[in-house]
């Protein structure tokens, strides 16, 4: 592990000193500031009246305010706080000289990338945690409802899949710093990349579900197609970091959503029994719906980080 | 005392592509002498100080660094070996204590034991009163010294000096040679100089190596290599001229 904690305590110091994560910190305290504000009081309006209701305490999280919720907001401004901590994590050393300096050091080569990629997730954790913490905080003087063991439960494997989730981008920029030689290159890359996968992989889907299997609103649609088109929007959007993402977020948080699928065909009957007995699904259910999503997020933020080191190692290193 | 050899190359090979970087190098370096490592522009010499430290891999033949194999054993040559690069950087938000602290860090030095040797090297390289500036307001020279500062950090046993004069004004170039010539000197460190300024190498190196096109294709010191180009001792020709000729006939 030979200097590893060097590059890592060298990097955290540069992470939380630098300007631009200042800046990024400001804002996103800002937005979550008057997300949870706008989310806790109309939290307070609905529930004017109701006895006992349930897991109000993750409403907080996931009620949409007047734009977005907090969690629907880290899904898609997110990846930015991981873009910007790695953009610039080899190509910047590269470009001020000092990269050749740092590995003719007794170090091992890959405590360079394992440390800065540890500081930057490090400073992810933080990040989310705290933000967690202060939403958490504000929420209960405003809604005045103390959270239970498994809202606590709920939040903390939020938090985990946010850290990864965050850390997938993070790898994704320390690829493109290697990859790219220019910093202004590596961070267009990154941003384009975030932009087609979050947005344009959704908008695509439903245009590709429409073109093979259109479905005909006028007269009654043929189930299949239906079905069928539902499968490839959803198989499509899969390829989207952020659609899988927010769809085990979504389940976590809120303990009604019984599945991650946007479309349930259900016959009249099964409607009736499954509006009478609206129960929320237990952690370990939920966990169960969108385990493969967890599976899937945590797979593509090693992948992402395991190409990147793999390059960084084989790449000579002359400037 | 028997002299020990520090560096040894056996057809030592780059070929990147189609295009031989080094070629079959052959030389040695002993124990406690300036090596001058001269050449044009694009002849090797950096790759070569690559593969010495175990940054890059040989195509082919091996070399051996304080009798150890640096492919091998990159971490015990690092740690034996300071090497300057051509055109050093520094992370300009720090000042140079910081700077040397980072690379203190990084040799594995103790937070006590570094303040000490930090002190140390700042003075011998005549930058005490600069310790606290921030690197990006140095000048070229300064932040060749700082350089040569962070590389003696670790108390190494070999200098790989990469143009450690490029780019300075003369005075501090000569500056520059008086400090490799006096650590050569009082600490015994053998130094593998890389420069163009052969007039201060002529001034302090006991051997020359003259490399071009990825070829050495004279080594030895410089009296021999006037008596083999011109038939006479050092005394009547420069180190320039001697580089010159070999240069007009490769």
């Amino acid at each position: 592990m030979s200097g590893l904690g060097a590059v890592y305590r060298k990097e955290l110091s540069d992470n939380f000193s630098s300007f631009r994560f200042v800046i990024l910190f400001a804002l996103i305290a800002m937005v979550s500031f008057i997300i949870s504000y706008m989310a806790g009081v109309s939290l307070r309006e609905n529930l004017e009246g109701v006895a006992k209701p349930k897991f109000v305490f993750l409403m907080l999280f996931n009620t949409k305010g007047a734009l977005f919720s907090l969690v629907e907001f880290v899904a898609v401004f997110g990846p930015l706080i991981g873009l910007v901590l790695g953009f610039d994590a080899i190509n910047g050393e590269r470009a001020h000289g000092t990269l050749v300096k740092l590995v003719s050091q007794p170090i091992y080569r890959d405590a360079v990338i394992n440390g800065k990629f540890l500081a930057g997730a490090t400073t992810i954790a933080i990040l989310v945690v705290s933000v967690v913490l202060v939403i958490s905080g504000f929420g209960l003087t405003l809604v005045g409802v103390v959270p239970g063991v498994e809202e606590i439960l709920r939040l903390a494997i939020y938090v985990v899949i946010s850290i990864f989730y965050l850390s997938f981008w993070l790898g994704l920029s320390i690829l493109f710093s290697i990859a790219f030689r220019s910093v202004a290159t590596s961070f267009l890359a990154s941003v384009a990349l975030w932009i087609f996968l979050s947005f344009f992989v959704s908008m695509g889907a439903s245009v590709l579900a429409n073109s093979i299997a259109p479905v005909d609103k006028r007269e009654g649609a043929d189930p299949e197609t239906v079905v069928a088109n539902a499968h490839l929007k959803e198989g499509v959007s899969l390829l989207s970091p952020m659609f899988l993402y927010s769809n085990a977020t979504a389940t976590i948080i809120d303990p009604m959503r019984k599945t991650t699928r946007s479309l349930v065909l259900m016959g009249p009957m099964e409607q009736i029994s499954s509006s009478r007995f609206q129960n929320p699904l237990s952690l370990g259910q939920s966990l169960v719906v969108v385990y493969p999503h967890l599976v899937a997020l945590i797979a593509i933020s090693l992948i992402c980080f395991a190409v990147s080191y793999s390059i960084f190692m084989m790449q000579e290193i002359r400037t | 005392m028997e002299t020990q050899t520090i560096i040894q190359t056996t057809g030592l090979t780059k070929r990147y592509d189609h295009q031989m970087a080094v070629d079959h190098l052959n030389f040695q370096v002993v124990e406690g002498e300036i090596f001058g490592f001269l050449g044009p522009n694009g002849a090797g010499k950096t790759t070569t100080l690559l593969m010495l430290l175990g940054l890059s891999r040989p195509t082919e033949g091996t070399a051996l660094v304080c009798g150890l194999d640096p492919e091998r054993k990159a971490m015990e040559v690092k740690r034996l070996v300071g090497y300057l690069p051509e055109n050093v950087g520094f992370y300009g938000d720090m000042d140079a204590a910081q700077s040397l602290h980072y690379i203190a860090d990084l040799s594995g030095i103790s937070r006590s034991e570094a303040e000490g040797r930090i002190h140390e090297v700042l003075k011998l390289v005549g930058l005490s009163e600069d310790a606290r500036k921030k690197t990006s307001a140095f000048s070229r020279g300064m932040k060749q010294r700082l350089g040569i500062a962070e590389v003696l950090l670790k108390d190494p046993k070999v200098l790989f000096l990469d143009e450690p004069t490029l780019g300075l004004d003369p005075d501090g170039a000569v500056r520059l040679i008086e400090l490799i010539h006096s650590l050569n000197q009082e600490r015994r460190i053998t130094v593998l100089l890389s420069s163009h300024h052969l007039q201060q190498v002529q001034k302090i190196s006991h051997r020359v190596g003259i490399m071009i096109k990825g070829r050495m294709v004279a080594e030895g010191s410089i009296e021999a290599l006037a008596r083999d180009r011109f038939g006479v001792g050092e005394e009547k020709f420069t180190l320039e001229e001697i580089y010159m000729k070999y240069f007009q006939e490769v």
